[in-house]
């Protein structure tokens, strides 16, 4: 029998891993060619990679971009992409039918949309969160024009009922529920007695307006970021309370919120813009005008709120029972408890699910060409009934599709960013 | 080590009387009568299912019971939401499993309930907290996440995070369970400190240890009843029960 006990006497210090395992060389070994089967697939895939930019790269870098016609295209050199459409098209596929003269308008809103979002993206920019709050009113008043003042008025209207709400809180009430109500009841009569005069007055003293823009004109990459824009904006904080609501303890409120979302998860997004655009007025009063942007708006929003809602629901339930049970063991109110502990967690770990949700909504956006709205995908039937351009396909959709891919993913950069700016546990 | 009893008061803090409840049919609770003084220290045992969690969690109505009474502090628990919230301002617990929140620092962990529900201005919640995590010996942690703490340090943090409450009853459930023994004793310490200062708590645990050294009364639950009760002193040497007498040699035979 050996003798088992043993001491240890030299210490052995810590060495560098062998010149294999790290660098580049460590790196190549462990993600492509870790065995035989990896090794056959890195070489495959570099092999179509290849096959594919070889014709791509002379496609797209040959291409015409002086030509009138496709027919132009063609009789110079029919193996290379005819880009001249772009060059010929592309404010339309930008601004729809919007008045070329007003073209500074919507370039403007989209120049203040991106810094509109910069205090959303970035917390350290959170003192300019006003221009965000105060930029969806402007880009009402720039995109669709009209006098200045019937925008502000909804603005002056919405802060003197916060303001109302929340001194009625401070100084008199303790309690929100009647708070809430007398601030509303003011508001309203505000808004139905006050509101028009004022507006009416304000005009008097001091014009200011812009040409008025009718919904139809509204197209291009404009009306996508319209729609796209605001169906996020709004599902946002929708799917939170329809995900609140799914799992709360009064039953009425739980049926609505589930068959809400039950119903309009079971339902194609096309037959909602469908209803949108033309079951919507039968059961309106004749002779309203309720604007075809403004109802695919809130269709598409409904739509993705659903998808919101469960996507959050998700994050919910990934929560532990104890992060409930130690906010509320603190005293902390149901309301408080959420905001501060169970909404920060649940949102973050949903953070991939709701991004995905924002760039399915995004690209959705292309299908209001079916009820002839002229985003840029509708944009390119219409274009293509043009005679010089007749036949064309791929460059259209090339562009459109590079546009898109923009966005989309810059949000996906975003979310990554934000998953590791959140990062708390290392 | 002899103990101070100096701190017992007359004052009931908590009175419980003919209390019962159910999961379901499943009768947890059954007819639980007790009454805290202030500045009492009582430790629950018991088997597991035994219904003393339950117990400690009726007591801030993280569970409901269905029938008697819970008298907090002269405020009785009853589905009014306002006692609910004030009772449970009034009463901290530490949990088992630290249930710290990991989106947040260790201070402000610390300083979010006294600054949205004592409505503390940041500065003083600030300085409050930063007291309690010098009593529980982690200052220098303020500033990181739960997730970058050891099992004990979290568990100190979350003793810390009830005590910036100013609570007069501190409520303990398990909290040396899901811990590595050599960071059982850094939170037994505290708890000690605490005691010693004439906190009124009330711990469901299985350190007999620590039921020596600090408590005034020792409680046995079994299926959801008191089965005994007594000074430590005596319930550990001439426990009366078959049942206390069989647990005892359970936890204490090895």
């Amino acid at each position: 029998m050996t003798n088992i006990a043993f001491v240890r006497k030299k210490e052995i210090p810590p060495s560098a891993p062998p010149i294999t395992e790290v660098g580049l060389i460590g790196w190549l070994r462990q993600n492509l060619f870790s065995s035989w089967l990896n090794a056959i697939l890195t070489v495959l895939s570099v092999y179509f990679i290849v096959i594919m930019l070889w014709d791509f790269i002379p496609w797209a870098y040959g291409g015409h971009w002086n030509t009138k016609s496709l027919r132009e295209c063609l009789d110079l050199d029919p193996d290379v992409a005819c880009f001249s459409v772009l060059a010929a098209r592309w404010k339309q596929l930008l601004f729809g039918l919007y008045p070329a003269e007003e073209y500074w308008r919507p370039t403007l809103t989209f120049i203040f949309l991106l810094l509109a979002i910069v205090p959303i993206l970035f917390p350290k920019f959170f003192r300019f969160f006003w221009f965000s709050i105060i930029y969806p009113g402007l880009a009402v008043w720039l995109l669709w024009g009209g006098s200045f003042w019937s925008i502000s008025i909804v603005y002056i209207g919405l802060t003197f009922g916060t303001l109302l709400f929340l001194s009625l809180i401070r100084r008199y009430l303790k309690n929100y529920m009647i708070a809430a109500i007398l601030a509303f009841l003011f508001t309203a009569v505000f808004f139905l007695f006050i509101s028009n005069p004022l507006v009416a007055l304000l005009n008097v003293i001091l014009p200011i307006s812009l040409p008025f823009v009718e919904s139809l004109k509204m197209g291009g990459f404009t009306l996508s970021l319209i729609v796209g824009v605001t169906g996020i904006v709004a599902s946002f904080p929708i799917g939170i309370l329809l995900a609140l609501g799914r799992q709360s303890n009064l039953p009425v409120i739980k049926m609505i919120c589930v068959g809400f979302i039950e119903f309009i998860r079971g339902v194609p997004l096309i037959t909602l813009l469908f209803v949108a655009s033309v079951l919507l007025n039968y059961f309106l009063p004749p002779g309203t005008n309720f604007d075809i942007v403004l109802r695919v708006v809130i269709m598409v929003t409904l739509f993705s709120a659903a998808y919101m809602a469960e996507v959050i629901r998700g994050g919910l339930a990934g929560l532990p029972l104890g992060q409930h049970e130690a906010s509320a063991s603190l005293g902390l109110t149901y309301w408080q408890s959420q905001r501060l502990i169970i909404m920060p967690q649940a949102l973050k770990i949903s953070i991939p699910g709701i991004v995905n949700t924002f760039i399915g909504l995004f690209k959705d956006t292309t299908l209001v060409s079916i009820i002839s709205l002229r985003d840029p995908v509708g944009l390119a039937s219409t274009i293509r009934a043009d005679q010089k351009w007749n036949g064309i396909y791929w460059e259209l959709y090339v562009a459109i599709g590079l546009m898109f891919f923009i966005f989309c993913w810059g949000m996906s950069q975003y979310s990554q960013y934000l998953e590791r700016k959140l990062k708390t546990d290392k | 080590m002899e103990k101070t009893k100096i701190n017992i008061t007359d004052e009931i803090a908590i009175h419980i009387s003919d209390m019962n409840k159910w999961f379901g049919n499943f009768h947890v609770l059954r007819d639980i009568n007790l009454e805290v003084r202030r500045g009492e220290r009582i430790v629950v045992c018991g088997p597991s299912g035994s219904g003393k969690s339950t117990l400690i969690r009726c007591i801030n109505r993280l569970e409901e019971h269905q029938k008697g009474s819970i008298i907090v502090d002269g405020t009785e628990l009853t589905t009014d939401l306002k006692n609910i919230d004030k009772i449970r301002s009034e009463v901290g617990m530490v949990f088992q499993h630290f249930n710290l929140f990991p989106h947040l620092t260790t201070l402000e962990n610390c300083t979010l309930a006294p600054m949205w529900v004592r409505e503390t201005p940041e500065k003083e919640a600030t300085e409050i907290a930063m007291e309690m995590l010098e009593k529980v010996k982690i200052p220098e942690q303020a500033h990181k996440y739960p997730g970058q703490l050891s099992g004990g340090q979290q568990q100190r943090v979350a003793i810390a995070r009830s005590l910036c409450m100013k609570p007069r009853i501190m409520l303990f459930d398990e909290v040396t369970s899901a811990l590595d023994p050599e960071m059982i004793k850094e939170v037994l310490d505290t708890m000690i400190q605490l005691a010693e200062e004439g906190m009124t708590m009330i711990c469901v645990t299985h350190e007999m240890g620590f039921a020596r050294q600090v408590a005034d009364r020792v409680i046995f639950m079994d299926d959801g009843q008191i089965v005994e009760q007594n000074e430590p002193e005596e319930f550990f040497k001439y426990p009366q029960s078959n049942r206390t007498k069989l647990f005892l040699s359970q936890i204490l035979g090895h």
